[in-house]
């Protein structure tokens, strides 16, 4: 008889894979993603496919021959960072500089540590954070989103608008209304626009397991509160909790952003203090620093917290401080 | 629907020899019987090359408190008390019995009949000593000597007994089958560990996946003092001491503790029926029931085996080894061992045999650990693998130690969820036997 083969037990597994676990994630971004068409036209086509070639194209080269590794592009990991590097640039940003935001994102920001898994900041955000530093101006105008259908112009010469968060440093007039800010229709980058399609894509993926409630919950919530909080102080000064909640990157950030694995923490109650950070430092930037938009600074800041909070912060042990109950009969 | 509350998976239940009936092995021309089929020390042979034994007869006896008789599961003479190969390939003392006629003649003093015996003669004490006389050990995969569980140490109060009826490892269905076919006797096995026990008060942990066990046992329960069923929502690993009582009593067996910490003693349900046997029908424990299965097997199954028949014969019975084995597992899916050596005779241990092909049997090559968290989502101890493996890779024992390595119970649950295919178990089984090496050293210095 052949050679049985030997190895230690379990046998068995549940057939997840990091490729599918990314495939999620591409699923979870599509509404979003249809919305950003439907918006921005040609622009956020243009715009996506730079970033997901570029970012792909870089992993594969700098795999191949800076650490001479194993291919790893097959894991899907730099088509996500690369589609969520897009979500977060105007959808008329110029190609070269979404190219270098792509190169910075996967050259610096992962392939720098040892690849996926080893980054402590989230790759896409520290393209988009460099981008925005390097070239305030082009990163901070943002196309209106097309109400007549033109996709050709939508790339070239779009109109430019200013993001709801912009306006609430002073301009609270002219704020959209709640249904356009869940629906979408404001100025932003690609996809962070659409609340709902993001909440559709984050249900699906607690839905599949692949994220936890435990980030988004808390960043939103902590958000909530604390915008709450301040616009029953001074409603002159401070927008409300649903304005801060539907505009800007935080949808995008709490769901897709926060919640990148390797720069998060790894069990709940670590999460929850993660969460509770971004959300706090997220409404500290926008209500009171120079930037419009904190989210993206939020999240790097607590990237750099997780080790700690992964170190001090434990899941609950078995048997470690539970009530001892009665066996009733 | 009650369940533990830490961790744990769902893995695909596999149930392929569900409700197939109870089938007999054939009895082997020779059965080779280890000394050691239990936990502590070997049992002392008895018997001399040249002996005639019948079935039943001890042929080796318990060496020590914790250590249980060795009996003769088929009748014949004594042709040698040698080593056999066990399933690794590895020398392991037994004694070799050649069948004479048809290997089947009993000890006059054991009753055959499937007659129910409900008369409860024994006491306490007696019905312990019987049980430890009659070589029952854990059959759930421990081999705990079972009279040991139940003498807890003074000063310790047993307040419930639970039932392990869970079978959560996938594949494995001997134990379902056992309770729809012997339903009234392991009720009958379990009002005598009550009464060793000297507790009024059982509970039967069995999983949803068992809906027919359930609602015999409950109708069953009906007549019976005492014994309550305790339906569990289906998750891995159930069947786990600490898991169990978690899940039916709502109690937490501290880190390195015993379940009599809280006042619970756990019983496998067919260590319970072997109990029946040995304390009423006065049969000691010579077989079991094991599951043979998997996708290929031919006549998978749930087949009585006498101890010493080795499990190439039972494998033949369901069927023969199929054409793509890969893998060939003494026990479930989840924490069952490679066997490399399918001669090797049947024990107290096996529960089941299970037969994987090819395709199942590969491993998928490991990637970079994303910090998915999964592993820890997973552990039901509440430990967090991915970093243990880190520090198993660094050495660092004392952060593995503080980091309560040894309260890993190798279930397996973080390497079936890990999405890169990280060797985690594999590695903290390295981990914990060092850990556990410095601690017992660290022990002998006091
Ligand atoms: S499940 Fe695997 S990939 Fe995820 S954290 Fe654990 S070891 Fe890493
Ligand atoms: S094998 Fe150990 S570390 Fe892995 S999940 Fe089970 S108890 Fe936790």
């Amino acid at each position: 008889m052949k050679n049985l083969i030997i190895s230690p037990a379990p046998h068995a597994h549940n057939n997840d894979t990091v490729q599918k676990t990314m495939l999620n994630v591409l699923i979870a971004l599509v509404p979003a993603y249809l919305v950003s068409l439907y918006f921005f036209g040609l622009g956020a086509l243009i715009v996506s496919l730079t970033a997901v070639i570029s970012c792909v194209l870089f992993e594969y080269l700098i795999q191949r021959f800076l650490l001479k590794g194993k291919n790893s592009i097959v894991d899907l990991s730099s088509v996500v960072t690369g589609l969520l590097l897009a979500f977060n640039l105007p959808s008329n940003l110029p190609l070269w500089m979404i190219i270098i935001g792509a190169l910075v994102a996967i050259g610096i920001g992962k392939m720098s540590f040892g690849g996926l898994g080893n980054n402590p900041f989230n790759p896409a955000l520290v393209g988009r954070v460099f981008l925005l530093i390097s070239f305030p101006v082009e990163m901070t105008a943002w196309p209106r989103p097309m109400n007549n259908w033109n996709i050709f112009s939508s790339y070239i010469d779009a109109e430019t608008a200013a993001t709801p968060l912009a306006m609430l440093k002073g301009h609270f007039g002219e704020l959209p209304n709640t249904m356009d800010l869940l629906l979408g229709n404001m100025g932003g980058s690609l996809g962070e626009v659409s609340a709902i399609a993001l909440i559709i894509g984050g249900l699906y993926l607690i839905i599949r397991k692949v994220i936890s409630w435990h980030i988004p919950v808390s960043i939103l919530g902590t958000v909530a509160i604390f915008t709450a909080i301040l616009h029953a102080a001074n409603p002159e000064l401070y927008a409300s909790a649903d304005i801060h909640l539907l505009t800007g990157g935080l949808m995008l950030g709490a769901i897709f952003m926060a919640t990148d694995y390797a720069t998060s923490p790894m069990n709940g109650k670590a999460q929850l203090f993660y969460g509770i950070g971004i959300g706090f430092i997220t409404v500290i930037i926008r209500t009171f620093g120079a930037y419009p938009e904190g989210v993206s600074f939020a999240i790097l800041i607590m990237n750099g917290v997780t080790p700690l909070l992964n170190h001090y912060i434990k899941p609950k042990r078995f048997g470690e401080k539970v009530k001892a109950q009665k066996v009733t009969k | 629907m009650k369940t533990f509350r830490i961790g744990g998976i769902h893995p695909t239940d596999h149930k392929l020899s569900a409700n197939i009936p109870i089938e007999t092995v054939a009895l082997p021309k020779q059965a080779i019987v280890p000394l050691s089929q239990h936990i502590g020390a070997p049992a002392q042979p008895i018997v001399e090359k040249g002996d005639h034994v019948k079935v039943g007869q001890v042929i080796a006896a318990a060496n020590g408190f914790v250590s249980v008789n060795v009996h003769a599961p088929i009748s014949g003479v004594v042709t040698k008390i040698d080593t056999a190969l066990d399933a690794w390939g590895l020398p392991m003392p037994s004694i070799f019995i050649d069948a004479e006629e048809d290997g089947d003649e009993w000890l006059e003093t054991i009753d055959r009949t499937p007659d129910l015996n409900r008369i409860y003669k024994l006491t306490g004490k007696e019905i312990i000593k019987k049980i430890q006389d009659a070589g029952i050990v854990g059959l759930g995969g421990a081999c705990f000597p079972t009279h040991v569980k139940l003498s807890p140490p003074p000063g310790s109060k047993v307040e419930v007994l639970i039932i392990n009826a869970v079978e959560c490892e996938p594949y494995l269905t001997c134990d379902h089958q056992l309770m729809l076919e012997r339903g009234e006797e392991i009720f009958i096995g379990i009002s005598l560990l009550m009464r060793a026990l000297e507790i009024e008060h059982a509970i039967v942990g069995i999983e949803n996946n068992k809906k027919d066990a359930i609602e015999l046992f409950q109708k069953i329960a009906n007549r019976h003092f005492g014994i309550e069923i305790c339906p569990l929502k289906l998750r891995y690993p159930q069947g786990g001491e600490k898991q169990l009582i978690d899940a039916t009593i709502g109690r937490q067996v501290p880190s390195g503790a015993l379940p009599i910490a809280v006042g619970a003693v756990v019983q496998n349900v067919a260590t319970v029926y072997a109990v029946y046997e040995a304390v009423q029908k006065n049969k000691p424990l010579i077989d079991r029931v094991m599951t043979v299965t998997g996708e290929s097997v031919t006549r998978r199954g749930n087949y009585l085996v006498r101890f010493g028949t080795p499990l190439a014969d039972v494998i033949a019975q369901a069927g023969g080894i199929p054409e793509n084995t890969g893998k060939i597992i003494a026990g479930g899916p989840m924490m069952g061992r490679a066997m490399s050596n399918v001669n090797m005779p049947a024990h107290k241990r096996t529960s089941g045999i299970l037969i994987m092909t090819e395709a199942e049997s590969v491993r998928r090559e490991p990637v970079n650990c994303m910090r998915c968290g999964k592993c820890v989502e997973a552990c039901p101890m509440g430990l967090e693998p991915f970093l243990l493996v880190r520090q198993a890779e660094m050495r660092l024992w004392d952060d593995m130690e503080q980091n309560a390595i040894m309260d890993c119970i190798e279930c397996g649950c973080c390497l079936y969820s890990c999405p890169s295919n990280r060797p985690l178990l594999d590695y903290v089984r390295m981990g914990k036997a060092t850990v556990g090496g410095i601690i017992r050293t660290r022990a002998t210095q006091k």
